[in-house]
């Protein structure tokens, strides 16, 4: 009977492993051989780019160097522009029309099977197609420009994809400091909410980094120059039209995940707070809203990765070339796939991981650690 | 009351909003090119125009043929797998499996540009770049972790004892698989077969940088190209945009229920 046991165990391994294997080699090996090409000179002898056995030199961080302070690479360093603020609005518009929509639905409507219908289908469809649809319609002289015209309203304006203006410029120079104080008010915040908790020992951990950072902040981060001149970034308008699109195809699903939510609240506590003569609106706001915080950060990570990695939408929406929509993700594609600059490429795809991982490997923490206890 | 009104206007807002976009589509494809202006980008066809479906459809056959190929063989073959796995990680403890499976999970979540350039590389040395089964290889690894993840929390619900029942009646590994997990694997294959579809069926990155000749791309790549050259007039990329989107808005239609499944259990916990 045991030798049996261990020859069904023997069996579980062998049929596991495949694909353990094939995860091994196509995940974490190919991230480190692109890890290893971005430290290498591939592609910038245009001759030597696409031969099949390319002589490729060892340059150590000579590409991660460039992206952030050479002169020809302000393009990526705009692109990080892009995914922050595209980040930002996209988590937050999905985050406020999904729970907005959730609430609403909550309420149990007449037809809520319908409307649920609705706000979620654009989840089936692929990025190309709501790209391809919203290309056509922004455009500046028709598509939704032209809609206040049905009502008598003079047209809209705005030169959605388009558009060159740039608001809330900052100085490449200002960028590290600016950083380290946002991080350090996360890590404050984290702090505060550890200690609430009771957990001491990541309070102090959190807060003992916040203080790291932020010392270094005010002392080294402002007199760091990566750039012996003034190069300005800001949020690109033209990124509005594809906030818009993207919010479009994604709300539906935080409205699912908040419905969810708001389906697993026992009734016993929303008659408990109407009992004690609360208020729908203070409800929500006191009794639900809270029971409704681990949903809406994993929300905002699953958003956030997503966001950092969208690629398909912008191509559809704005092409490859369009440069005040540009974003790392693309720029990665161009970089390596367009201009041979192979080496490059791999440099941006790691910078790109290192954000994604950064938002991914909490989520997966949280996510397991909550499992085990359950 | 007032809240009454007031819910229902929000929500027939926010339906204009959705919809918006697709009575656009409709009407743009519907129009004949000569009938298509920016000024009139609202106003209805003033006669129904299919052709432009007739020149989509000729068109992007071929494409639609390789989508559904594709999108048909990656999504049996990495359910398979992924039932198995799930199998041996519901109900086989091994060691490491605490730490191997986070280290798959991290798999489905990462940006594929960082794999990009390798796997570029490693798809032509084995003789199948640029073609479609490139395509599917690339899409069953890649598919693994999901298709794992759904299966492992969908077994985790099977009751121990039955195991343990099928253990006593003599069956091991294999036959506890076939005769007791598998028949009751339908719902589960359901979900999994509807989301890889779903997510195959839409890719991009990989079908445009990994197939190179026309002959072999999917419809999402046709599409892109098609919409994305200057001269086109709207309604054959609004025509090729419906027929793109026909078969995953259909599953989302009539198995809507599945589908949501999947997306919340993309979400890690099932």
């Amino acid at each position: 009977m045991r030798w049996l046991r261990n020859k069904d165990s023997l069996y579980s391994f062998l049929v596991i492993l495949p694909s353990l294997v094939l995860l091994a080699v196509f995940v974490y090996g190919f991230i480190f051989q692109t890890f290893y090409i971005s430290l290498t000179d591939w592609g910038r002898d245009p001759a030597q780019a696409l031969l099949a056995n390319p002589q490729i030199r060892f340059i150590g961080f000579e590409n991660y160097r460039e992206l952030f302070t050479g002169f020809i690479d302000s393009r990526f360093r705009q692109d990080l522009f892009n995914t922050f603020f595209f980040t930002l609005f996209f988590v937050l518009g999905c985050l406020g029309a999904g729970l907005g929509l959730a609430i609403l639905l909550d309420q149990g409507p007449k037809g809520e099977g319908f409307f649920r219908t609705i706000f979620l289908f654009p989840m089936s469809l692929s990025f190309i197609v709501t790209g391809t649809i919203w290309r056509w319609m922004l455009q500046p002289q028709g598509g939704v420009n032209q809609l206040p015209t049905l009502v008598g309203l003079p047209k809209g304006e705005f030169a959605w994809l388009t558009s060159r203006q740039q608001i809330w410029q900052v100085s490449w120079n200002d960028v590290p400091f600016i950083t380290a104080l946002l991080v350090g008010l996360v890590l404050v915040l984290i702090t505060l909410s550890a200690f609430r908790r009771g957990e001491q020992r990541r309070g102090y951990i959190a807060l003992g980094s916040a203080t790291l950072l932020l010392l270094w902040a005010f002392t080294l981060g402002r007199s760091l120059q990566p750039l012996p001149y003034e190069e300005l970034h800001g949020f690109n308008l033209a990124l509005i039209g594809i906030i818009l699109a993207a919010v479009w195809q994604m709300s539906g699903y935080t409205m699912a995940l908040y419905l969810a939510g708001l389906r697993g609240i026992p009734e016993e506590l929303r008659e408990a707070a109407r009992v004690d003569g609360a208020s729908e609106w203070q409800l929500y706001w006191r009794v639900i809203l809270p029971q409704l915080a681990p949903i809406t950060l994993s929300a905002m990570m699953i958003l956030g990765h997503i966001s950092l990695k969208i690629f398909d939408l912008v191509f559809a929406m704005a092409g490859a070339d369009n440069a005040p929509t540009d974003v790392p993700a693309l720029l990665m594609y161009l970089t390596t796939f367009r201009a041979n600059q192979i080496a490059k490429g791999a440099a941006i795809a790691m910078i790109l991981l290192l954000l994604v991982a950064a938002v991914i490997v909490p989520y997966l923490y949280r996510q397991l650690k909550s499992e085990v206890r359950r | 009351m007032i809240g009454r009104i007031v819910q229902y206007g929000i929500l027939s807002i926010a339906t204009l909003f959705f919809l918006l976009p697709v009575y656009l589509v409709i009407v743009t494809a519907l129009k004949e090119p000569a009938a298509i202006t920016l000024e009139g980008t609202w106003q209805p066809p003033e006669r129904w125009y299919w052709e432009s479906f007739a020149q989509a459809w000729t068109a992007f056959l071929p494409k639609l043929q390789n989508s559904f190929l594709l999108t048909i063989s990656a999504t049996i073959l990495s359910a398979l797998l992924g039932s198995l796995n799930g199998y041996v990680l519901a109900k086989w403890r091994f060691p490491g499996a605490n730490v191997i499976f986070p280290l798959m999970l991290f798999g489905m979540f990462i940006p594929y540009q960082a794999v990009l350039i390798p796997l570029f590389q490693f798809i032509r040395e084995i003789g199948l770049g640029g073609t479609l089964w490139g395509l599917v290889l690339v899409h069953v690894v890649y598919g693994l972790p999901i298709t794992t993840l759904i299966f492992r929390n969908y077994y985790a619900e099977i009751p121990e004892e039955m195991i343990e029942a099928g253990r006593i009646d003599g069956a091991g590994f294999f036959g506890i698989y076939s005769r007791i997990v598998f028949p009751l694997s339908l719902p589960g294959f359901v979900v999994v077969i509807i989301w890889q579809f779903t997510q195959i069926w839409n890719e991009f990155l990989f079908a445009v940088t990994l197939v190179s000749s026309p002959a072999n791309q999917p419809i999402t790549v046709a599409l892109a190209q098609l919409a994305g050259g200057e001269a086109v007039k709207w309604n054959l990329p609004m025509a090729g945009a419906l027929l793109a989107a026909l078969p995953t808005l259909l599953v989302y239609i009539f198995l809507g229920r599945y589908f949501i499944r999947g997306l919340l259990a993309g979400s890690v916990k099932g």
